[in-house]
């Protein structure tokens, strides 16, 4: 049974594990027994659904796009509205439980890394909460292309800690608050962003956000009376999609869909389709599917999407793609744009352009899906990434813009 | 009987009382042409054993010194092939012995079991895997072992006795015990934590124990080389090579750095 995934040593079949320096490996056995405490007392899980729901927002709603839907003329889509949640994005759900075990933990500082931003800033957001110190790692590229995050980062209080190896994006904002875990080990917390690295983070991400799916399920069963046929998220680390997808994996009808960044080209650089384009390989801990060359150097990617731009992606998305119990598929950098400009203009949504890209896979297979049910999860909402916008609809940044119809769908 | 030239190296030196010189380098930097004349100036400085590192994209366990070092190999086209011909070129020379020191992947890439072939015909004689925890270890250390060549792993301060008794289980030719937390380089200050961290490991194995991470002084050395069955020093060499030392300097600084060794075990041994 593929839900009782990982075994007791973090293996998703024969993806994920803990390949890490020695250094690393007593404080993960540590947050693991942390953890698997914590997980099973009462009062923990009392003090995080109080939290979820009066501080961030849940349960989101589950939202049926009406005039989207009759403009497709095929499947019916629901959005589940993730980008309602407080900070903005699906991260805090996890960001909230974290911050409590680092709390019960006695770890006073907290670092993290942030690609798009979202999880810095809920990083940022939970730590103001707690009162906790808190650093950010964020490449110098992402920095730049997210500067609203890293201000609202700063305004909650954190040190934000610009990357400037690599590719100067996630990856390298990973490996940065890896080196700082091991040179502080004990004072601080590595709170980690995506269902991603050394077990047991990709477990523990995966349960913080199990709610999305649970909250689903429970809500579709309630309005149509059956489960959706199909279900859509994007995947760069792979949390909010593991979160959607973990309620529906034992009902095997429901078609589980996850979307990469196709970037610019299907030529290794320019994307970050993991699926397509990788294979299985060790980074930042765990074994999974790896963009990479032919020496196992890790391959730079490529997407408009900060949160999309990642070389490898969690281990249990790798195992699930192996056992074809979820479809994995990308979609183009213009694609992912077109589809948040018909989703803005149709329902009065402007997505997160990681979000935009599942809305796009969504469009492309609607019109031939007549009288199926569609979910798709809107992980985050499109304000952070503004200035991305502009730079690829110049013409609406111009002082007579005037666009009153509807982008044709 | 030693099996090998590290396990030979050790035993030779625990006749003579003295620590082992233990060298890092990264294979290929500044260019894969540059490396083995490098390594013949470190060997006449008196280092005792060479870590051949294989440049890695993502060196998460490496400080600011050793990643530059890297970047430097791949942009000179360092591959995991040519990291091999590099020792092949050395092995022609020389009998040091040699440690390829490498991330995981890299050796993933290239097909585990065919590395190790590979590795021993070219006359490497161990190998650490950075990332490779014991958890992990058993499919990866056969081929390995199988294919005669040393398998090192580190010991960490963050080390629990359970962990410390399965890395001495794993590890053959030597134990490279991490003097302090953190990344590798250079540091003012030796780790209090390093004796202690000796002494625990020694508990389970008979293996000689190397020390390293942030040794970058002949003092530094000494004193480590008065704990320890071997001296790692990493970054300070690869700081030498970015900044364009030629062989007379790196020959220099290691010679110092021998001197400072054999001076603190010449001591002891009178003392003792």
């Amino acid at each position: 049974m593929i839900a009782s995934q990982p075994d007791s040593t973090g293996h998703f079949g024969p993806y994920g594990g803990r390949f890490v320096p020695e250094a690393l490996m007593a404080p993960l056995e540590e947050l693991e027994q942390a953890y698997k405490i914590a997980a099973s007392d009462p009062a923990f899980q009392a003090e995080l659904n109080d939290l979820l729901s009066n501080y961030a927002g849940r349960p989101t709603p589950l939202y049926f796009a009406k005039r989207l839907s009759e403009a497709l003329g095929g499947a019916r889509l629901y959005l589940k509205r993730e980008d309602l949640l407080h900070t903005g994005a699906h991260k805090i759900n996890n960001c909230l439980g974290q911050a409590l075990l680092a709390r019960r933990m006695g770890k006073k500082r907290i670092i993290a890394e942030t690609g798009a931003g979202q999880h810095g800033v809920a990083t940022a957001t939970v730590c103001a909460l707690f009162g906790l110190e808190c650093i950010v790692y964020m490449g110098e590229e992402d920095m730049r292309r997210q500067r609203l995050n890293v201000f609202r980062m700063r305004l909650l209080g954190t040190k934000v800690v610009g990357v400037a190896a690599g590719s100067r994006t996630l990856k390298d904002a990973i490996s940065e608050a890896m080196r700082d875990w091991v040179t502080n080990v004990h004072s601080t917390y590595y709170l980690l962003g995506s269902a991603l690295g050394a077990h047991p983070y990709p477990t523990m991400v995966r349960d913080f956000h199990r709610c999305i799916g649970l909250e689903t399920r429970a809500e579709i069963l309630k309005r149509e009376g059956h489960l959706p046929h199909q279900i859509f998220a994007c995947v760069g680390g792979g949390s909010n999609a593991i979160g959607m997808f973990h309620a529906f994996i034992g009902d095997e009808a429901v078609q589980l869909i996850g979307v990469e960044a196709g970037g610019r080209s299907g030529v290794l650089g320019e994307h970050a389709a993991r699926f397509s384009g990788g294979a299985p390989g060790v980074l930042h801990g765990t074994h999974s599917y790896l963009l990479q060359d032919d020496d196992g150097q890790v391959a730079p990617t490529h997407s408009v999407s900060a949160g999309l731009d990642y070389a490898s992606v969690g281990p249990e998305h790798a195992w699930l793609h192996d056992r074809r119990r979820a479809e994995y598929t990308k979609v183009s950098d213009s694609e992912a744009l077109a589809a948040a400009l018909t989703l803005a203009r149709t329902e009065g949504i402007i997505p997160a352009l990681e979000s935009a890209h599942a809305v796009a896979e969504a469009l492309k297979r609607a019109s031939a899906a007549p009288g199926q049910l569609f979910i798709v999860n809107i992980s985050g909402r499109g304000d952070k990434d503004t200035d991305i916008y502009r730079e690829h609809l110049p013409e609406l940044d111009q002082p007579d813009a005037n666009q009153p119809n509807p982008i044709p769908v | 009987m030693p099996t090998n030239r590290i396990q030979f190296l050790f035993e030779s030196l625990r006749a003579s009382r003295r620590a082992a010189f233990i060298a890092y380098v990264t294979a290929g930097d500044p260019s894969p042409a540059r490396t083995p004349s490098i390594v013949a100036a470190l060997e006449r400085g008196g280092v005792d054993l060479l870590e051949l590192g294989v440049p890695f994209s993502d060196p998460v366990a490496d400080g600011p010194v050793i990643q530059a070092g890297s970047d430097r190999a791949l942009k000179a086209g360092t591959t995991l092939v040519k990291v091999l011909d590099i020792a092949r070129e050395i092995r022609e020379a020389s009998q040091i012995p040699l440690l390829l020191f490498t991330y995981l992947n890299p050796a993933l890439r290239y097909g585990f079991e065919k590395l190790a072939r590979d590795a021993k015909a070219a006359g490497i004689d161990g190998v650490l895997l950075t990332d490779l925890s014991v958890e992990e270890a058993a499919p990866y250390v056969k081929p390995i072992r199988e294919a005669g060549l040393d398998t090192v792993f580190l010991a960490a301060p963050t080390s629990t006795p359970a962990r410390l008794k399965l890395i001495a289980q794993y590890s053959s030719g030597f134990i490279y015990v991490v003097s302090r937390a953190g990344v590798t380089g250079e540091r003012d200050d030796l780790s209090a934590s390093l004796q202690p961290l000796l002494e625990a490991t020694r508990k389970f194995t008979n293996l000689p124990l190397a020390a390293g991470f942030g040794i970058s002084t002949p003092e530094q050395a000494a004193a480590v080389a008065m704990m320890a069955d071997g001296v790692v020093v990493g970054s300070a060499f690869v700081r030498l090579i970015s900044q364009d030392a030629d062989d007379a300097r790196i020959e220099a600084f290691a010679r110092e750095m021998r001197h400072a060794i054999d001076g603190a075990t010449a001591a002891q041994g009178k003392t003792a």
